[in-house]
């Protein structure tokens, strides 16, 4: 039987893979699919930590953060689809009004 | 055999997620990252969690990813990210990794001192029970994540779906 710390230690270096490359990459697309490895790593790491019949209500808690995680992909993207109309890069060093 | 299994889905994962890292095209991305949650549902498996496991391979492995790679494609690839120059943003990146990981690390030495109590796996795997919770305990947020999806598509049409946009 594979120890709890084992998927704890999975998610945490999935997690901070996901910061490194939300810090690395340059392209929005790119940077949120490194939020959803964020995400991910915290379910795995939800259902590490829990036991016996915990596990069920980690898992009805799994369902929930991926039911908004889809809500937040959908809502993204089409931020990110706008953000291409309007200004034909989706590169985040091109997006730089905000800076003074 | 367990173990086996743990070992090969873990790797494959960081490997993808690190493939994702050091990829340039968003479309491979998405493909490298549909790997990783593939593999992270078989771990999800493993932890005697079949409902989190095939919620994550049909959900997050085939829907959500469906949809970054239709986005993708209304983006144009024919241009790649240009090789990066500059080494700060690297070096804070990984700056802050490690102390992430630092982190992670003393709160796995805080729980690596819960020693695994005896419970019977078949418990975990009841699904019946899992859907009694589902509509008993978890009743509101169940009810308010199917009104969060709804509005989610609700927004998603009134951001992109109009042709006058931008």
């Amino acid at each position: 039987m594979i120890p709890p710390l084992a998927f704890f230690v999975l998610a945490a270096v999935l997690f901070v893979l996901g910061v490194v490359a939300f810090f690395v990459k340059k392209d929005l697309l790119t940077q949120f699919m490194a939020v959803e490895v964020m995400l991910n790593a915290g379910n795995l790491a939800f259902l590490a930590l829990t036991a016996g019949p915990g596990r069920a209500n980690a898992q009805a808690i799994v369902l929930f953060v991926i039911a908004v995680a889809a809500a937040e992909a959908v809502v993204g993207l089409s931020v990110i689809v706008l953000v291409f109309r309007r200004r034909k890069s989706i590169r985040t060093d091109e997006l730089r009004d905000l800076k003074g | 055999m367990t173990l086996a299994v743990f070992v090969v889905l873990s790797a494959v994962c960081v490997a993808a997620v690190a493939a994702m890292i050091l990829s340039r095209n968003p479309a491979d991305n998405a493909l490298f990252l549909v790997v990783a949650f593939a593999a992270l549902g078989g771990l999800f498996g493993l932890l005697d969690s079949p409902f989190a496991a095939v919620a994550q391979v049909l959900v997050y492995a085939g829907a959500i990813m469906v949809l970054f790679l239709f986005a993708v494609m209304m983006f144009d690839l024919r241009r790649l990210e240009p090789r990066s120059r500059k080494r700060v943003r690297l070096g804070l990146a990984s700056a802050l990794a490690a102390l992430l990981l630092a982190e992670l690390a003393l709160a796995g030495i805080r729980i690596s001192g819960l020693a695994g109590p005896a419970w019977r796996s078949a418990e975990a795997r009841d699904m019946a029970r899992l859907g009694r919770l589902l509509f008993t305990d978890y009743l509101y947020p169940l009810e308010i994540s199917a009104l969060l999806l709804m509005a989610a598509i609700a927004g998603a049409l009134a951001l992109a779906g109009r042709k006058d946009a931008g």
